[in-house]
């Protein structure tokens, strides 16, 4: 018998109450999926198909219907300081500079750490991102991107044994968004964080994911492909194009979201050849220097 | 430029005012009787004169009259001649006595009905119905009741400044983003530390605007109020002036009871700014 993973997800499923006089309606159905400690796994799919609520169910702000998570062999039942959330709006109290939100996480977290030793784990995961120069601003002086560096910081910074990102880019412009991926990629390299992210953007997922789920549309969606990325690590936004398994592994996941389930990329890959380089399905992202 | 404008405006605040008491001087001129062919001996005798002085105050009465109250604010000379000073702070104690006591009871409930939907169904009604009572309604009631005409004006208006107090503090914490519930939620933050560090700073700005409206309509029920249960107070004072036809007195009161309403207003306004943030 193999150890179980890290976290496991059972048979997973959501369905929304019936509104008056009609069918209830079943997002999601049948997840099964795991997670290995370390690992970096990316949620794909269209709008409409759970995706957040998959993420809340593991963040424990939502419950399934039916169907399990367990995280090192004990059932997900609620929220807990275990697990880090970046929202999808940075969700930053407004009231509060940089110092006091990542603060207020520090000491939810570590109860019995004493003033200096809060300041120093918020100016640590602050400095970080990159935002010292900023941490004592109120997040209407920061830029989109800065807010959103501080829900990461605020997330690293109770040390979480899994992050939870639900679209933490998506409301960025695509050089901002460039640049914290970067930053996210070193972070999670150096700290070997176990994330599980939802985007739907493949090149992010390709550049930052080990594993991809690929989901179906809802209602009734499904995981139908869990795919290993085939680039090697560490990968690197300006290089990653050049891999000989860029194209035919992002034409597979753009072809997914296009057309549908198809032959997974692993059957596509026997004996360990990359597929013939089609032409790219689309015009390949144009690579911002610096 | 923004200071420029300020002084434009204060300029043509000042323009108004000249334009107005000038008016106002003019219109309360003494004005030249016309006696006819009456001997002016005659007139003399029977006391008419051909000068007759205004019934109304003219400014210069106003403006003796407020150097008089304001040069000796608080003495006390018998219970029906004080000092504007101890009038002003009957009415400004029992303003805040009744507020803090409203604040007290809004404030908790306020938040009980926007955290609950349970409560806020369950007490919708009666606060729909209480809430366009007028204040002074109540006062018979608190007469009897209290036997104590101070406490029933504080009653009076503990009861007005309730309602607005209650129905934004329920609002703001019932529209506080869920986003910053769900934070406090994955940080496992208990519910007191939740209600004091997310949902109170949350809901603080409007709660403070509740409070600000309040305390507007505080100070207008106070005046009424000690109008009709006498002893003490602005109101009062107003109403004994009107019973000794004194009417620069009155103007005073009326000028005065603006005043103290523009700067209580200022202080919650410098409170709910001191409380308020930008949402991003």
């Amino acid at each position: 018998m193999t150890t179980p993973a890290f976290i496991q997800v059972d048979g997973l499923e959501k369905t929304f109450p019936a509104p008056m006089g009609q069918e209830p309606v079943t997002v999601f159905q049948n997840l099964d999926f795991e997670i290995e400690k370390g690992e970096f796994v990316c949620l794909i799919g269209h709008s409409g198909c759970g995706k957040s609520t998959i993420l809340n169910i593991l963040a424990g702000l939502d419950a399934a219907t039916d169907g399990y998570v367990f995280m090192e062999n004990r059932q997900v039942t609620g929220p807990g300081l275990d697990r880090g959330v970046v929202f999808q709006g940075h969700a930053l109290m407004p009231w509060l500079t940089v110092r006091e939100n990542v603060a207020f996480a520090v000491k939810s977290r570590f109860k019995r750490h004493s003033k200096d030793e809060v300041n120093a784990q918020v100016e640590k995961y602050v400095d970080m991102v990159g935002l010292t120069p900023a941490i004592d601003k109120k997040p209407h002086q920061l830029s989109g991107g800065m807010r959103q560096r501080v829900g990461i910081a605020r997330a690293f910074a109770i040390e979480p044994k899994m992050l939870l990102m639900d679209e933490p880019f998506g409301a960025l412009d695509a050089l901002t968004r460039g640049v914290i991926q970067d930053e996210l990629l070193a972070i999670c390299q150096a700290t070997n964080q176990t994330v599980f992210m939802i985007t739907h953007d493949v090149d992010e997922a390709i550049l930052l994911a080990d594993k991809i789920l690929l989901m179906t549309n809802g209602p009734f969606a499904e995981v139908a492909e869990c795919a290993y990325n085939p680039l090697t690590k560490p990968r690197s936004r300006q290089e990653m194009h050049h891999d000989e398994h860029y194209y035919p592994f992002r034409n597979h996941l753009m072809d997914f979201l296009v057309n549908g389930p198809s032959t997974p990329y692993a059957d596509k890959l026997e004996g360990n050849e990359p597929p013939p380089v089609e032409a790219p399905a689309d015009r390949p992202r144009r690579v911002v220097n610096g | 430029m923004s200071q420029s404008l300020r002084l434009r405006g204060g300029i043509v605040s000042i323009l108004i005012l000249l334009v107005f008491l000038g008016a106002w001087w003019g219109a309360t001129l003494p004005t030249q009787v016309d006696l006819g062919d009456m001997d002016p001996e005659y007139a003399a005798m029977m006391g008419l004169d051909t000068v007759k002085e205004s019934d109304i105050p003219t400014p210069g009465d106003i403006g003796s009259a407020i150097w008089t109250h304001l040069s000796d604010p608080f003495y006390v000379a018998g219970s029906n001649d004080m000092g504007i000073g101890i009038q002003l702070a009957h009415s400004l104690w029992r303003v805040l006595a009744g507020f803090a006591l409203a604040a007290l009871v809004a404030v908790p409930l306020g938040f009980l009905i926007g955290m609950s939907p349970l409560m806020h169904k369950a007490l919708d009604p009666y606060i729909q119905i209480l809430k366009p009572i007028s204040p002074l309604a109540w006062m018979p009631l608190a007469l009897y009741i209290i036997q104590d005409a101070s406490i029933s004006s504080i009653f009076v208006i503990f009861i007005c400044s309730i309602w607005p107090m209650m129905v934004n503090t329920a609002y703001g914490v019932a529209s506080v983003r869920d986003d910053w519930l769900a934070v406090a939620k994955t940080l496992e933050v208990g519910p007191i530390k939740k209600a004091f560090k997310v949902i109170l700073p949350a809901a603080a700005p409007t709660i403070l605007t509740g409070m600000r409206i309040s305390m507007g309509i505080a100070w207008l029920v106070i005046v009424a109020a000690e109008m009709l249960v006498g002893g003490t107070g602005i109101g009062y004072f107003i109403w004994n002036e009107w019973n000794n036809l004194d009417l620069a007195n009155v103007i005073f009161a009326i000028l005065l009871i603006g005043v103290v309403g523009m700067i209580l207003d200022m202080i919650f306004g410098l409170l709910g700014k001191a409380v308020s943030y930008k949402e991003v």
